[in-house]
């Protein structure tokens, strides 16, 4: 398998804070890994940096074998990285189905056209038709999205995300804010992404990593602790310290 | 009633969005004695357009928009009353010109900020220009504003007369002219995606959307289509007065646009239309305390109708609907 995203000592420094120490990391084309640590790990940081809203102090990030550290968000998502929002970033003045067919019209070049009229690019409506309903969502497409049950706007996130076609998808805390008895949906459509795109999540259930991810990194205070599979991490009982804290006899 | 560019909205005009057209016509023939107050009026809805467009589509808040109205205003007069172009189709062009050079160089600088920042950017550049006309007294006429203007008749046919009429026609067709260009904008794609930038411009930059070059398109349209309005008071009181390019002048338009409704377009007609009425009415009965009257009706519309005037019309309907559905439902078997 491929490196499709890839970075080398990266650092950044708030001052004196230092919220990512020298990371490197790597993910393979398809994979699909887990970032996992401790509130204030520097989780949200580093995948900031990784799709360009946060410049990093140092180090470099390779996309698909791209140096792009120096390009913008747009020219990382132009080459195929998309992302979530831990927080639903959505357009919530818009119908959900509104809310992708922005994303599939940047996606294809045409949201800046003037003039012609964006109900008459019903290709565009199609696609995000067909990708809501491969999420479930078709019924909804027409709900003005602030009416939306929380659980589905997180799915409309991932939806916007998927609409950009991206090769490697950043999903932060996907499952954030959901009700334990809806994780599940969210989980089957994680299950169900084409098993082309390499998949990064960020995650605090740590029954949805676990049944998730094929391997699993683990961050903490802005440095890679451990990287491993799934039945490494869990034996490893430097885990358990960061979690639980140290054992005193 | 609110026209948001959107990927499941229709973009056909609807039937109720000719009624101001009508009303436009009918006015020049019902009203005659009301010609050259209808002429301002027309102008001031094609500005409010304009300031619609940038305020409520892409959620770049401005206080400086007077900077364009004024710019287009004198560049038709001091090109008729310096230079001695007197065609007004030229006139109109250089003042688009004019503000789309200006919009865009302003623009690329102040949409790099947000909030506070880029109100009191717009405001500065607003007063700079206010002050350049103020001291370029040869060209502007300076505090005594800049008279001499002279329009030809357009296309050499219609003759601008003393009773306003051919003012008001011009007026309306170029006003109608902007409204459909700013609808085809609205909702094209383009428009879509100013509505998402102003929802949620963090977002649009995540999808990979330009979101800094869109907001300076949308800008300098809005700028050409405030020197439009700009050029036409020019050309319709061939006067030009510093208090274009005031502050008030800015003011005064974001009540308008506050009082019909913004984002909406039709608010852009509304405001301007109950604003200079109330005016020109309370100045009749009450001729210094007019401003309070305006005053205590845009008090009343923040408080208790956020959509202004065409958001009561909403609500209205909205409530009327639900009414409507709740009494078929008791009907129904």
């Amino acid at each position: 398998m491929s490196v499709v995203l890839e970075t080398r000592s990266l650092c950044k420094r708030f001052g004196a804070l230092t919220v990512a120490d020298h990371i490197d990391f790597q993910l393979q084309a398809g994979a699909r890994h887990a970032l996992i640590g401790p509130n204030g790990a520097g989780k949200t940081t580093f995948v900031n940096m990784l799709t360009g809203r946060l410049a990093p102090t140092s180090g470099r990030i390779f996309l698909g074998g791209e140096d792009v550290s120096t390009l913008s968000q747009r020219e990382r998502v132009r080459r195929g990285l998309g992302r979530t929002f831990q927080i639903n970033s959505l357009f919530r003045g818009l119908s959900v189905v509104d809310n992708v067919a922005l994303a599939v019209a940047e996606r294809r070049g045409m949201g800046g056209r003037l003039f012609r009229s964006a109900s008459s690019y019903a290709d565009v409506r199609d696609e995000a038709m067909a990708l809501l309903a491969s999420l479930g969502l078709a019924e909804d497409a027409q709900v003005n999205l602030a009416n939306l049950a929380y659980g589905k706007q997180r799915l409309v996130e991932i939806a916007i995300t998927l609409a950009m076609k991206p090769r490697v998808l950043l999903l932060d805390e996907p499952a954030a804010g959901v009700p334990s008895i809806e994780t599940h949906r969210i989980l089957d459509v994680l299950d169900a992404l084409p098993a082309e795109i390499g998949i990064l999540i960020i995650e605090h259930d740590m029954d949805l990593v676990f049944r998730f991810a094929k391997r699993i990194t683990i961050l903490v205070n802005g440095a890679t602790l451990l990287e491993g599979t799934p039945e490494e991490i869990a034996a490893d009982p430097r885990v358990r310290e960061v979690y639980l804290g140290e054992r005193h006899d | 009633m609110r026209h948001n560019g959107s990927y499941s909205a229709s973009p056909r005009i609807g039937l109720i969005e000719w009624l101001p057209w009508l009303l436009g016509v009918a006015a020049f023939f019902y009203l005659p004695e009301y010609l050259s107050l209808g002429a301002r009026i027309l102008v001031y809805i094609l500005y409010a357009l304009s300031v619609d467009l940038v305020v409520g589509y892409a959620g770049i808040v401005t206080l400086g928009h007077s900077a364009f109205f004024g710019l287009g205003a004198y560049a038709a007069g001091i090109l008729s009353a310096k230079v001695g172009v007197t065609d007004p189709m030229l006139q109109m062009l250089v003042a688009i010109a004019s503000c789309a050079l200006l919009g865009a160089a302003t623009g690329a600088l102040i949409l790099r900020t947000r909030g506070l920042t880029l109100l009191m950017l717009t405001l500065a550049i607003a007063a700079i220009l206010l002050e350049v006309a103020n001291k370029a007294t040869s060209i502007t006429g300076g505090a005594d504003g800049l008279s001499g203007i002279t329009v030809a008749p357009i296309f050499g046919l219609f003759r601008f007369d003393l009773f306003g009429k051919t003012a008001y026609w011009m007026c309306l067709v170029v006003l109608f002219i902007c409204w459909w260009i700013t609808r085809r904008i609205i909702y094209s794609p383009f428009g879509a995606s100013l509505v998402g930038i102003r929802e949620n411009h963090v977002r649009m930059a995540s999808i990979g959307s330009p979101v800094s070059m869109r907001l300076l398109t949308a800008y300098t349209l809005s700028a050409m289509l405030a020197g439009v309005a700009g050029a036409l008071l020019t050309q319709t009181n061939q006067f030009v007065g510093l208090n274009v390019l005031s502050f008030e002048s800015a003011g005064e338009l974001l009540v308008m646009l506050i009082l019909g409704g913004v984002g909406r377009i039709y608010g852009a007609f509304v405001g301007p239309i109950v604003y200079m009425i109330a005016q020109d009415q309370l100045a009749k009965q009450f001729p210094e305390y007019w401003s309070l009257g305006i005053g205590v009706l845009l008090v009343a519309i923040v408080l208790f109708a956020r959509g202004g005037l065409l958001g009561i019309v909403d609500l209205v309907v909205a409530h009327a609907k639900r009414g409507k559905s709740a009494f078929a439902g008791k009907e129904a078997p």
